[in-house]
């Protein structure tokens, strides 16, 4: 298959998008009625409503602002206009934003009101939008996109076929000199040891056993039965019987290189190659959190299904499991169900999603793009004041 | 292990194997009870199994006799314990299969 030369969007902190939103971000519940009507009366604008940034403190409202920023300043985003209840938050989320040295406008509606709120914010989103119709995509380097990768509603074609195929396309990203972030924390159970030997140094594997130890023994303190939840029902539909079997074939889809470093949730890799991120496996938490880290590709291999999307994230989803690209062709992107009749090599799979991946880089929608997804849900770590 | 040249056309094949030695192999379609073909993944060599019960696609069936609470292996990696001795040619699931490793799993 020739190669398609990639274009992209350079922004002023020099990294590299595939998507060129303005995002009208609320800073708390209270400003999301005002924030989805600025976007509604500025067509193309895209506005990110969540149900947070009230009452949060410590370590939960630094992860909150740390996504809430993280996802303003990602590549794709080329401008934003942040609203919030009152000033001080606001000014917090809007500063952070515009250190990318991108266009931020903000707006509170105390003293001013949902309405007044609402024409000073359209009339400076109807400007970015003019202004971000005139970036142009330039020249890029596939090493220079930010890649993530994350399976769900995972079956037994999962670790035979979809995520074998992801493998290969995050290999080639690393050869290309490029970054991959994978997480999933309890999804390692039963494999940990696996990607514990593939630490590029006893650091990295120090700060991944301590991510993964840590999240254990969270789930252990509940004293609860996972099974139905992690295993999903949908895993268990599909053929998955426990969260070992689950594990080994979320690991099929890393590549075969080594773990570089172990992030924090929300935190920015800064060594190239296959970075581990500490996430739950619930697939929007996990997209929020690498947009927020500055993924600007998302790799998404399902077994019986999902269908999540991201607003500021493109995700491509492959599946090998023939049922689910018979009835939910729509959602699949790539079908690579012929690996499970061994019709074609896994290299040749990999040069299909290779096509499916530079063709999104340069416009393609995907179908979860095509058809309105953009779970947007921000991990909490514990329960506001 | 059967000639691999008399194997059926590719069509027909019903079970991979992800590892040499692994107790189970996974359904690449619905398969009814009867003498069916599986291949390994990464050398396609393929084999015969026999098959006692019907074992829908995606799902596991036992390639041994396995007694209980022993190791089943899938990906050359323990992958839970048995809950009761599972003969081989039949279904393998929550069943007869629990984690090691979710302790309040059982």
């Amino acid at each position: 298959m020739a190669q398609q030369r990639l274009t992209g969007y350079r922004r002023a902190d020099g990294r590299v998008g595939i998507r060129n939103h303005v995002l009208i971000i609320p800073v708390d519940d209270l400003s999301n009625a005002v924030a989805e009507s600025v976007a509604r009366a500025i067509p193309g604008t895209l506005a990110l409503p969540h149900p947070y940034g009230r009452l949060q403190f410590g370590a939960d409202l630094d992860l909150f602002f740390q996504t809430m920023i993280g996802t303003g300043a990602n590549p794709n985003v080329a401008a934003a206009i942040v609203i919030g209840i009152e000033p001080s938050w606001t000014e917090r989320m809007a500063s952070g934003i515009a250190e990318t040295g991108k266009p931020v406008a903000q707006f509170s509606i105390e003293r001013h009101g949902d309405l007044r709120v609402l024409e000073m914010a359209a009339r400076a989103a109807a400007r970015m939008m003019q202004d971000a119709s005139e970036i142009s995509r330039v020249p890029v380097e596939r090493g220079e996109l930010l890649m993530s990768i994350k399976c769900g509603e995972s079956d037994t074609t999962s670790g035979l076929g979809s995520n074998p195929a992801t493998s290969q396309a995050v290999d080639r990203h690393i050869a290309a000199g490029g970054t991959v972030i994978f997480g999933e924390t309890t999804e390692l159970t039963g494999g940990e040891h696996l990607i514990a030997a593939r630490c590029a140094t006893d650091e990295v594997r120090k700060k991944f056993q301590r991510f993964f130890d840590d999240y254990l023994a969270m789930i252990e303190r509940t004293g609860a039965n996972l099974l139905g939840s992690q295993p999903t029902q949908g895993n268990i539909r599909g053929g998955l019987s426990t969260i070992e079997e689950k594990a080994l074939g979320n690991i099929e889809k890393t590549g075969t290189t080594p773990v570089v470093d172990a992030l924090a949730p929300g935190e920015r890799p800064t060594v190239p190659g296959l970075n581990f991120i500490d996430t739950s496996c619930a697939a929007a938490e996990f997209i929020t959190l690498t947009a927020a880290a500055g993924a600007v590709i998302h790799l998404f291999p399902t077994g019986q299904g999902n269908v999540v999307g991201h607003p500021v994230e493109p995700v491509i989803k492959l599946s090998a499991n023939p049922v689910t690209v018979a009835t939910m062709s729509e959602h699949i992107d790539l079908d690579v169900s012929g690996l499970l009749n061994l019709e074609y090599s896994l290299t040749e799979a990999g040069d299909r999603l290779e096509n499916v991946i530079d063709r999104t880089v340069n416009g393609r929608l995907t179908c979860a793009e095509s058809l309105g997804h953009r779970e947007f849900a921000l991990t909490r770590l514990y329960p506001s004041a | 292990m059967p000639d691999p040249a008399s194997s059926p056309p590719v069509g027909d094949l019903a079970f991979l194997v992800h590892n040499q030695g692994d107790d189970v192999a996974v359904a690449v379609r619905d398969t009814d009870p009867g003498t069916t073909t599986g291949a390994y993944l990464v050398s396609g060599e393929r084999f015969g199994i026999d098959v006692r019960e019907a074992i829908p696609l995606g799902h596991k069936i036992a390639l041994r006799d396995l007694a209980e609470d022993e190791n089943v292996i899938e990906y050359g990696v323990p992958i839970g314990l048995t809950r009761c001795p599972i003969p081989a040619g039949t279904l393998v699931h929550t069943h007869n299969l629990r984690s090691a490793r979710w302790r309040s799993s059982v």
